[in-house]
C-alpha cells in the first residue's frame, strides 16, 4: 500500500456527474466564504470572537448555524430521492443510479439525525440553559467549545465523502452484516463510522457539561422545582446522551473492529451475531429519538405559556411525565425488530411498554391545551409553529402507536408508512420546535426580532408542505410501498408520489420563506431593534438580560425566591438589578478564550480521515499531535478574564440608558 | 478546601455583595458552603469539577457495559475454537490483579499525600502507582502475545473478538491512565501544587479506582466463570 493507503486519483467521482457537481458547487461555496471573510479582513475577529470562544452563548450560535446548514444540505438529498423516485414510475430510470441512490438516503439521515436535529437542540441547551438558570457560563466552558468543534468535524467528513470517495449506501443506521467489510469494501461505511463517533463523542461532551451545568450551577435559590420547564427537559435529554451515546461508541466500535481488524462481533462467519447489532444499534436508537424530542418539547412549552400569558399548566405533572419518557425509553427499543422473530411474548412485553410511552406525550399534550385554555393568546410566529407542532404530532403519536401493535408491524415495517411516522415525529416535532426556538430566542442573541411576515409565510408553507408530502407517504405506505425503493415498478403507487413532490415543492418555498426572513430581518435590523431585552413578555430569566446579554450574562446573579415558577422571578431579577449603583458591582472572572476546541478537532478530523482512508502513519501522527496540544493547554496558567467593577458598572449603564 | 480557594472560585464571585440585600435562603455567613441542590447558588469548582468527571466515568461504565454484554452474548460461539479453560492462566490472571488492586491502594496514598502537599511522598506514590499500571499492562500485552501465537487471536471466533475487545478496551484506559499519571507528574514537578493540579490528581484518583472496578467486573466475568467453565 502507498504511503496515501488507499486514497488515490479514483477516489474522485469524476465519471458521476452529480456528486461531482455537488461537491463542486459546496467546495466552491466554501472557498467564496472563506475568501469573502479574507477580504473583508474579518479574520481576527472571527477568530477571536467566535472560533476560540468559550461563551456558551457564542458557541450555541455556532452549533444553529452547523444545524441550519446541515438541515438544508440534508433537505436537498431529500429533494433528490423523492424526484428521483416519482421520475421511475412507468418505466422510467430516473437520474440517480442505485449505489448513488443507496448514497443519498444515507447521507440524508446520517445528517438531519447527527447534525442537523442534534446539534440544532444541542445548541439552543447551550444558548438558553445557563441564562434560565441565571448564571454566567456552563460548568465547563472549554469542553463546551471543543464539544462543538468535535461535532463539526464529523458534519465535515460526512460531507467530505461528496468529493473525496463515496458515502456509506447501508441507511442511517448501517445494518450488519451489510456494513461488514465482505460486503461494503469500500470507504463509504468508514466515513459513517468516524464521523458518527467524532461526532458523538462531542454529544457526549456536551450532554455531560449540560447535566453538570443544570445539577451544580444553579442561581441562589433556584430549586429544581422552580427551573422552567425548557432546564427540565434540557436536563433529561442530556441524562439520556449520558446513558445511550456510549452504547452507540461501543457498537460502532465493535463494527470498526469487524472491519478494520477482522474481528467477528456482527459478522455471518465464526460465531458472530448480526442481530446483536440490531440490539445494541436500538438501545441507543430509541432513547436518541427521545434526545431529539424532549428539548423540543421544553421549547413548546416555554413558547405556549408566553403567548397564553399563564404560567404552563400542570408544571408538576409536566416534569413527572419528561422524567416518565426519560426513564421507559430505554425499554422500548425491541419495538424496531419486532419482525425479527423474538416470539410473541417478547413482542406484546415491547409493545405495550411502546403505548405506554406514549401516556406520557399525552400527559403533555393536555397540559400544553390546558395552559392556552382561557390564557390571553397571542399568535407570532413561535407560537404558530407550537400549535402546527401541537396538530401533527398528534398524528405522529398515534402512527407510533399503531406501529407498536406488532401484529400491525408485520404488515407496516420498513413500508413509507413507517417512514411517515418518523418524520412525522421529528419534522413536525423536533424540527418544528426547533424552528420555533429559533424564532423565540434569536432577538435575545441578537438584539432584534425576525422579521414576523416572512417568517408566517414559512411556517404556512412548511406545515402545507408537509402534511403533503408525508400525507402521500402514509397512504403509500398503506399501499404496501417499501421504503428506499431506487425503482418503483407499480404503477398505481405513482399518482401518491407525484403528490408528494407537489408538496415537496411547497415545502421549498418554506424553505426559501425561511431563508428570505433571516436576510429580510437583517436588513431591518434597526426597525426590528428590541432594547428591553424582553421582546415577548416572557417569563423566565433569560429575559432579564439585555438582548445580546453581555459576556457575563448577569451582572448580580439572581436571587430566586418564590414559589410561581419564572414570571415572579424575573420580574424580582430586573428589579433588584436596576436598584444597584455602580459600587455595587464586584469584578466578575470569566473563562478566557482558548483554542483547545479547535485544535483538537483539527486533529480529530485529520485522524478520521486518515483512519477512513486507511493512512496509518497519519492516524499516529494527529494523535501525537492531539496528546502534544492536549498538554500545552493544560500548562497554561492563566485561564481566566477580569472584567473590572467599573467595566461591570459601565455596561450595566448602558445597558439601561439604552432601555430607559 | 480552604477560603482562599473559594475566592479563586469563578462561580461564586458575584455573590458577595451584590445579592446582600436579598438574604437568599440557606445562606448563612461568610463561609457558608452553597450545597449545589439550588439553595446555595453555584457549587465551587472542586465540586463541579468531581461531579462532571463522575458523570463521564458512569458514561464510561455504560461503555464498558456495551462490550460485556457484546461479550455475555457471544462467549459461546467458539466456532470449533479454543474456549476459555485452554486459554486462561491462573497465575497471570492472580499476578495482573495483585497489581492492579495494589495500585489502586498507592493511588489512594499519592492523594492523601497530596491533600497534605507533600510533594515528594505524591510522586513517590504516582510513580508506585504507574510502575504497577504498567506491570498489569506488560502482563496483558504478553497474555494477547502468547493467544495470537498460539492461534487464538480475535479473528478466531466471536468469543475471541469479544475477549479482545472486552480486555482490551480495559488495557486501553489504562494505557491512557499511565499516559496521564506522567504528564501531571511532569506538572507536578514543574508548577507544584495548584487548585488546578489538584482537582486533575482527584480525577485521575477517581478514574483509576473506576478502572479497577470494571477489572474485578472482568475477572468475574469473563476470566472465574471462564475457569469455572
Ligand atoms: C407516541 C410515541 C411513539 C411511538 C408509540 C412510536 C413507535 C414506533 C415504532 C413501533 C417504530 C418501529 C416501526 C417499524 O420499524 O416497523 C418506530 C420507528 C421510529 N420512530 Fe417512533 N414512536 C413514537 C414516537 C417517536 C418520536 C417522538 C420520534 C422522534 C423524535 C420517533 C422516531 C422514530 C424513528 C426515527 C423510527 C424509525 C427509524 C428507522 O427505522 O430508520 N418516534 N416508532
Ligand atoms: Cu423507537
Amino acid at each position: 500500500m502507498s504511503v496515501l493507503g488507499k486514497l488515490d486519483w479514483s477516489a474522485i467521482p469524476i465519471d458521476q456527474p452529480i456528486p461531482l457537481a455537488a461537491g463542486g458547487g459546496a467546495i466552491a461555496l466554501m472557498l467564496a466564504a472563506l475568501g469573502w471573510v479574507t477580504v473583508k479582513g474579518h479574520w481576527p475577529y472571527l477568530w477571536r470572537e467566535w472560533i476560540t470562544s468559550v461563551d456558551h452563548k457564542r458557541i450555541g450560535v455556532m452549533y444553529v448555524v452547523l444545524a441550519l446548514a446541515m438541515l438544508v444540505r440534508g433537505f436537498i438529498d431529500a429533494i433528490m430521492m423523492r424526484t428521483h423516485q416519482a421520475l421511475t414510475v412507468g418505466g422510467g430510470s430516473g437520474y440517480l443510479p442505485p449505489e448513488h441512490f443507496n448514497q443519498i438516503f444515507s447521507a440524508h439521515g446520517t445528517i438531519m439525525i447527527f447534525f442537523g436535529a442534534m446539534p440544532f437542540m444541542v445548541g439552543l441547551m447551550n444558548f438558553v440553559v445557563p441564562l434560565q438558570l441565571g448564571v454566567r457560563d456552563v460548568a465547563f466552558p472549554r469542553l463546551n467549545s471543543t464539544a462543538f468543534w468535535l461535532t463539526a468535524s464529523g458534519a465535515l467528513l460526512v460531507n467530505l465523502s461528496l468529493v473525496l470517495g463515496e458515502f456509506a449506501r447501508t441507511g442511517w443506521l448501517p445494518y450488519a452484516p451489510l456494513s461488514e467489510r465482505s460486503y461494503s469494501p469500500g470507504v463509504g461505511v468508514d466515513y459513517y463510522l468516524w464521523a458518527v463517533q467524532i461526532g458523538g463523542v462531542g454529544t457526549l461532551m456536551a450532554g455531560i457539561n449540560i447535566v453538570t451545568t443544570i445539577v451544580k450551577t444553579r442561581a441562589p435559590g433556584m430549586g429544581y422545582l422552580r427551573m422552567p420547564m425548557f432546564c427540565w427537559t434540557a436536563l433529561c435529554a442530556s441524562m439520556l446522551i449520558v446513558a445511550a451515546f456510549p452504547i452507540l461508541t461501543a457498537t460502532l466500535t465493535m463494527l470498526t473492529l469487524d472491519r478494520y481488524l477482522g474481528f467477528h462481533f456482527f459478522t455471518n462467519a465464526a460465531g458472530g451475531s448480526p442481530m446483536m447489532f440490531v440490539n445494541l444499534i436500538w438501545a441507543w436508537g430509541h432513547p436518541e429519538v427521545y434526545i431529539l424530542i424532549l428539548p423540543a418539547f421544553g421549547v413548546f412549552s416555554e413558547v405556549i405559556a408566553t403567548f397564553s400569558g399563564k404560567p404552563l399548566f400542570g408544571y408538576r405533572s409536566m416534569v413527572a411525565a419528561t422524567l416518565f419518557i426519560t426513564v421507559v425509553s430505554f425499554m422500548v427499543w425491541l419495538h424496531h425488530f419486532f419482525t425479527m422473530g423474538a416470539g410473541a411474548n417478547v413482542n406484546a412485553a415491547f409493545g405495550i411498554a411502546t403505548s405506554i410511552i406514549a401516556v406520557g406525550t399525552g400527559v403533555k399534550i393536555y397540559n400544553w391545551l390546558f395552559t392556552m385554555y382561557g390564557g390571553r393568546l397571542r399568535f407570532p410566529t413561535p407560537m404558530l409553529w407550537s400549535l402546527g407542532f401541537l396538530f401533527t404530532f398528534i398524528i405522529g403519536g398515534m402512527t407510533g402507536v399503531l406501529l407498536a401493535v406488532p401484529a400491525a408491524d408485520f404488515i407496516l415495517h420498513n413500508s413509507l408508512f413507517l417512514v411517515a411516522h418518523f418524520h412525522n415525529v421529528i419534522v413536525s416535532g423536533t424540527v418544528f420546535g426547533a424552528i420555533a426556538g429559533y424564532t423565540f430566542w434569536f432577538p435575545k442573541a441578537f438584539g432584534f426580532t425576525l422579521d414576523e411576515r416572512w417568517g408566517k409565510r414559512a411556517f404556512w408553507l412548511s406545515l402545507a408542505g408537509f402534511v403533503i408530502v408525508f400525507g402521500a407517504l402514509y397512504i403509500a405506505g398503506l399501499e404496501g410501498m417499501t421504503r428506499r425503493l431506487q425503482h418503483v415498478a407499480v404503477a398505481q403507487w405513482g399518482p401518491l408520489l407525484y403528490v408528494s413532490v407537489a408538496g415537496v415543492a411547497v415545502m421549498i418555498a418554506g424553505v426559501a420563506a425561511q431563508i428570505t426572513q433571516l436576510v429580510v430581518s437583517i436588513r431591518r435590523r434597526d426597525a426590528l431593534r428590541d432594547d428591553t431585552g424582553d421582546p415577548w413578555e416572557g417569563r423566565s430569566l433569560e429575559w432579564a438580560t439585555p438582548s445580546p446579554p453581555p459576556a457575563f450574562n448577569f451582572a448580580t446573579l439572581p436571587e430566586v425566591g418564590g414559589e410561581e415558577p419564572y414570571w415572579r422571578i424575573k420580574e424580582r431579577a430586573i428589579a433588584s438589578q436596576q436598584e444597584r449603583s455602580a459600587s455595587d458591582y464586584e469584578p466578575i472572572t470569566m473563562p478566557r478564550r482558548s483554542a483547545t476546541g479547535f485544535v483538537t478537532a483539527f486533529f480529530a478530523t485529520v485522524i478520521g480521515f486518515a483512519m477512513v482512508w486507511q493512512i496509518w502513519w497519519l492516524a499516529a501522527l494527529g494523535l501525537v499531535c492531539a496528546y502534544g496540544a492536549f498538554v500545552a493547554f493544560a500548562w497554561r496558567d492563566e485561564n481566566e478574564d477580569t472584567f473590572s467593577a467599573e467595566e461591570v458598572a459601565r455596561i450595566e449603564r448602558a445597558r439601561r440608558g439604552a432601555a430607559a | 478546601m480552604s477560603a482562599a480557594e473559594a475566592q479563586e472560585d469563578p462561580y461564586v464571585l458575584g455573590r458577595g455583595r451584590g445579592g446582600a440585600d436579598a438574604a437568599g435562603e440557606g445562606r448563612g455567613g461568610d463561609d457558608a458552603r452553597p450545597s449545589g441542590r439550588g439553595e446555595g447558588g453555584p457549587a465551587p469548582k472542586r465540586t463541579v469539577v468531581g461531579y462532571g468527571f463522575w458523570i463521564y466515568l458512569l458514561s464510561d461504565i455504560i461503555l464498558f457495559a456495551g462490550f460485556f454484554a457484546a461479550y455475555a452474548v457471544l462467549s459461546g460461539d467458539l466456532a470449533g475454537g479454543p474456549g476459555p479453560q485452554e486459554l486462561f492462566e491462573q497465575r497471570r490472571l492472580a499476578l495482573e490483579t495483585a497489581a492492579l488492586l495494589i495500585s489502586s491502594f498507592t493511588c489512594g496514598l499519592a492523594g492523601i499525600a497530596a491533600g497534605r502537599g507533600a510533594m515528594l511522598r505524591t510522586q513517590g506514590w504516582l510513580l508506585v502507582t504507574g510502575l504497577l499500571g504498567a506491570v498489569f499492562l506488560g502482563l496483558e500485552v504478553q497474555e494477547f502475545a502468547t493467544l495470537v501465537a498460539e492461534g487464538a487471536g480475535p479473528q478466531r471466533s466471536a468469543f475471541l473478538s469479544a475477549f479482545f475487545a472486552l480486555v482490551g478496551l480495559h488495557g486501553l484506559h489504562i494505557a491512557a491512565g499511565l499516559l496521564w499519571a506522567g504528564t501531571m507528574m511532569a506538572q507536578l514537578a514543574v508548577k507544584g501544587f495548584r487548585p488546578a493540579i489538584e482537582r486533575r490528581l482527584m480525577c485521575f484518583a477517581l478514574f483509576w479506582h473506576a478502572l479497577d472496578i470494571v477489572w474485578v467486573g472482568i475477572f468475574t466475568v469473563v476470566y472465574l466463570l471462564g475457569l469455572a467453565g
